[in-house]
C-alpha cells in the first residue's frame, strides 16, 4: 500500500499575522513556515502505519502545490521519514486550484490512501480534501480520529455530532483527519535530516485551472470592549452582571 | 432560481443550527427576489419537516431511502447536487459543522461553484457576491469573491440568529433509487456521546485549564456547567494529560465553538487556544494571574485562585436560581 500525505505550508502557529497592501494579502516578513499541524500529525500517522509491518505499507509520499518557497519545509517532512516529494508548482490561495494540483499528482501516480488535513491553519478552509476526492470520485472520510489498516481495508474511527462512528472503507480513498490521529508529531533524527537532504522532490508543472474564489481584503477582528475586573473576594457579583448587564442568564 | 438549504436532521429532529440555517437562507433569498428551498435526507416525519416554514422555507424536499440511512459525503452530496440543478439553485447553504464540511466541497467541484466556508455573517454584498470568512484561526477576516455563476456557503453555527418569517410549507417527498450513487463506506457501529449537552450546542460552557492543577479539582467546574445547563470543556494540555475526555479539547487543533457565553477558569490564553473561543459573544476570565492574555480577550476578569473563586460564583448561581 502506498500513502500519500498532503503538505499545506502555513505560518507558525503563533505568527502575529499581519497584511500589506491596503490589507489585500498577508505581509510574510519575518513569518516562520510551518507544516500544517493536521498534516504534521497525518504525516506521522502514515510513517507509524509503515513503521508497522502489519499494515502493509511500502511507500509514503508527500504531496504540496506551492513555488520553491515551500521547499525548505518540505525536507522537514522529508526529515520526519517521508520518502520523496512531489511539489506542484504554483503560487494559489484558492482550494480549487490547490485540490487541482494535487489531483495531478495522484492520477501520475499509485496510492492507495490519500490523507488530508482537515484544514490548513492559514484559510481555515476544510475543502480541499474533499474536493479532492471528488475530483478523483473516490470515497472520503472526514474527521478521522484513529487510523488502522488491515487487509488493504483503513478501519477509521471518525468524531460526528454528538458521538463517533466506526467505518471501513476499501482503498483507495481520501482520509481528512483531524486531532487524536497521532498523540505528537514525530520529531525528525539527525539521520532524518541528513536523508533529507538527497530524497528527491520533483516538480510537476500543470497549467493552473481557473479560481472560483478571491480574497479582496482582509480585516482585523473587531477589539473587544476593554475586561470589567470583579473583586475576587465577591465574585459573585459576576453572575449580577451577566445576568443585568449581558443578559445572559 | 432558489436558494437552497441542506437541513440535517439528528434522529429525525432538526436543530437550532437547522433552524438558523433557514433564517439565514431566507434573507438571502430576500436579498436575490427568490425563494428559499430545503432538502432533507434520511426519515424525518412531515410535522418535524413543516417546522422549517417558520423559517421562511417554502418546500422541503425529503429523501428517505434506507441506503442513505447512513451518512456518505459522496452519496448525499451526489444527490444535493442533483436537486440543487432540477431547483436552479444559486445559493447552497449548508452548516459548517462535520456533515456540512465533507458535502460542500464535493458540490462546489460538482457544481463548478465557489465556495466560502466559515462564514459568519450575511454576504456584504451580492452582485459581486463576497461573504466574511475567518481566516487565519480567528486572527483575521477575509472578504471572500464566490466568482461562479453559482455559490456554496458553509455558515457558521450560532453566528445567525433565528428570525421566523412564517410561509406555506410544501413537502415534496422524493422517491429515489439513487441511480448512479453508490455508498463506499460502511459504519460498523456508533458510538453517542451519553447524556451532557453536546460542546458544539451548548450556549454557555464552563471551560478549565492547566491552572486547576490536577482532574480531582474539577467538581466545581461540572457543578457550575450543571447549574448553568452547560457544556464543559478544556484546554489542550488538559486533554493532552488526560484530566479530561479530547472531546472536550477547545482551541485551534480542538473544537472551534462560538457559545453566547464561555468562562475560561485557569486558562491562559495561548493564541492557539483563542482560535477555537474567540467567537463566543462573552468571555469570562478567572485567572491568579494578572497579566494572562486571556483577559485581552475578555469582558469579565476575576484575578484570583479558582479555588476560591468557582465556589462563591456557584453559590451566586444557586441564589439567583432560587429566587
Ligand atoms: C500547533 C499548536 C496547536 C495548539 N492547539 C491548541 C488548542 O487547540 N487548544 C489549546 O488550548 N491549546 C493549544 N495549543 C497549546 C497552547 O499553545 C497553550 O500551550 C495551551 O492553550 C495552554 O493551556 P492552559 O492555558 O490550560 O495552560 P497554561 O498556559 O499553563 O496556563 C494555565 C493558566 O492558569 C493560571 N493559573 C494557575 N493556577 C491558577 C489558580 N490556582 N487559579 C486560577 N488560575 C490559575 C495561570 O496563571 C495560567 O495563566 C497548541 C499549541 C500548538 C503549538
Amino acid at each position: 500500500m502506498n500513502i500519500l500525505v498532503c503538505i499545506s505550508v502555513v505560518p507558525d502557529t503563533t505568527t502575529k499575522i499581519r497584511f500589506a497592501d491596503d490589507n489585500t494579502r498577508l505581509d510574510v516578513a519575518g513569518v516562520q513556515w510551518v507544516i500544517n499541524p493536521w498534516d504534521e500529525l497525518s504525516l506521522t500517522r502514515a510513517l507509524e502505519l509503515k513503521d508497522d509491518a502489519s499494515a502493509g505499507v511500502n511507500q509514503v509520499s508527500i504531496a504540496h502545490v506551492g513555488t520553491t518557497a515551500s521547499e525548505p519545509t518540505l525536507r522537514k517532512a522529508l526529515a520526519m521519514g517521508a520518502d520523496n516529494a512531489f511539489r506542484v508548482n504554483g503560487e494559489f490561495n484558492d482550494a480549487y486550484q490547490v485540490a487541482a494540483g494535487l489531483a495531478e499528482v495522484i492520477k501520475a501516480g499509485q496510492f492507495d490512501m490519500v490523507l488530508c488535513g482537515i484544514e490548513s491553519s492559514d484559510y481555515n478552509g476544510s475543502n480541499v480534501g474533499s474536493m479532492l476526492a471528488e475530483m478523483l470520485e473516490l470515497p472520503s472520510v472526514s474527521a478521522i480520529s484513529s487510523l488502522k489498516v488491515e487487509d488493504g481495508k483503513a478501519l477509521i474511527i471518525r468524531e460526528i455530532d454528538g458521538g463517533k462512528e466506526v467505518i471501513s472503507v476499501f482503498a483507495p480513498f481520501v482520509g481528512i483527519v483531524q486531532k487524536g490521529i497521532a498523540k505528537e508529531p514525530r520529531i525528525a533524527s539527525m539521520r532524518g535530516i541528513m536523508q533529507a537532504r538527497t530524497k528527491p522532490i520533483q516538480v510537476i508543472e500543470t497549467a493552473a485551472t481557473e479560481a472560483f474564489t478571491r480574497v479582496i481584503r482582509f480585516e482585523p477582528p473587531q477589539p473587544r470592549a476593554a475586561c470589567k475586573f470583579i473583586d475576587p473576594d465577591n465574585a459573585g457579583e459576576l453572575i449580577s452582571l451577566l445576568q443585568k448587564e449581558a443578559k445572559l442568564l | 432560481m432558489s436558494v437552497l438549504i441542506y437541513a440535517e436532521n439528528w434522529d429525525g429532529k432538526f436543530k437550532k443550527l437547522t433552524f438558523e440555517l433557514a433564517s439565514y437562507g431566507a434573507r438571502i433569498a430576500e436579498m436575490l427576489g427568490t425563494k428559499l428551498i430545503a432538502v432533507s435526507i434520511g426519515n424525518v416525519e412531515e410535522s418535524e419537516l413543516k417546522q422549517l416554514g417558520r423559517f421562511g422555507v417554502e418546500k422541503v424536499i425529503a429523501a428517505d431511502n434506507k441506503r442513505l440511512k447512513q451518512f456518505d459525503s459522496q452519496a448525499y452530496s451526489g444527490l444535493i447536487a442533483q436537486l440543487a440543478q432540477k431547483e436552479g439553485a444559486k445559493v447552497i447553504i449548508l452548516a459548517s459543522n462535520n456533515a456540512g464540511k465533507s458535502i460542500a466541497p464535493r458540490l462546489s467541484v460538482r457544481l463548478k461553484a465557489a465556495l466560502g466556508s466559515g462564514v459568519n455573517k450575511l454576504p456584504l454584498s451580492t452582485d459581486p457576491f463576497v461573504v466574511s470568512k475567518k481566516v487565519f484561526s480567528g486572527n483575521a477576516f477575509a472578504q471572500l469573491l464566490l466568482d461562479t455563476p453559482v455559490k456554496i456557503i458553509t455558515l457558521l453555527q450560532n453566528s445567525f440568529d433565528l428570525g421566523e418569517k412564517p410561509v406555506d410549507i410544501t413537502v415534496e417527498n422524493l422517491q429515489t433509487d439513487l441511480g448512479g450513487l453508490e455508498v463506499k463506506t460502511e459504519v460498523i457501529e456508533i458510538r453517542k456521546q451519553e447524556g451532557n449537552i453536546l460542546l458544539t450546542d451548548a450556549e454557555i460552557v464552563v471551560s478549565g485549564g492547566r491552572g486547576m492543577k490536577s482532574p480531582d479539582n474539577w467538581q466545581p467546574i461540572v457543578e457550575l456547567a450543571e447549574l448553568l445547563n452547560a457544556a464543559t470543556a478544556c484546554s489542550r494540555p488538559v486533554s493532552d494529560e488526560g484530566w479530561r475526555p479530547h472531546e472536550e479539547h477547545t482551541g485551534q487543533t480542538g473544537k472551534i465553538i462560538a457559545p453566547n457565553l464561555y468562562f475560561a477558569v485557569g486558562i491562559s490564553g495561548a493564541t492557539q487556544h483563542l482560535a477555537g473561543v474567540s467567537s463566543s459573544k462573552y468571555i469570562v476570565a478567572i485567572n491568579n494571574d494578572k497579566s494572562a492574555p486571556i483577559f485581552e480577550a475578555a469582558q469579565y476578569g476575576i484575578v484570583g485562585d479558582a479555588q476560591k473563586v468557582l465556589p462563591q460564583i456557584i453559590e451566586a448561581v444557586k441564589e439567583l436560581r432560587n429566587k
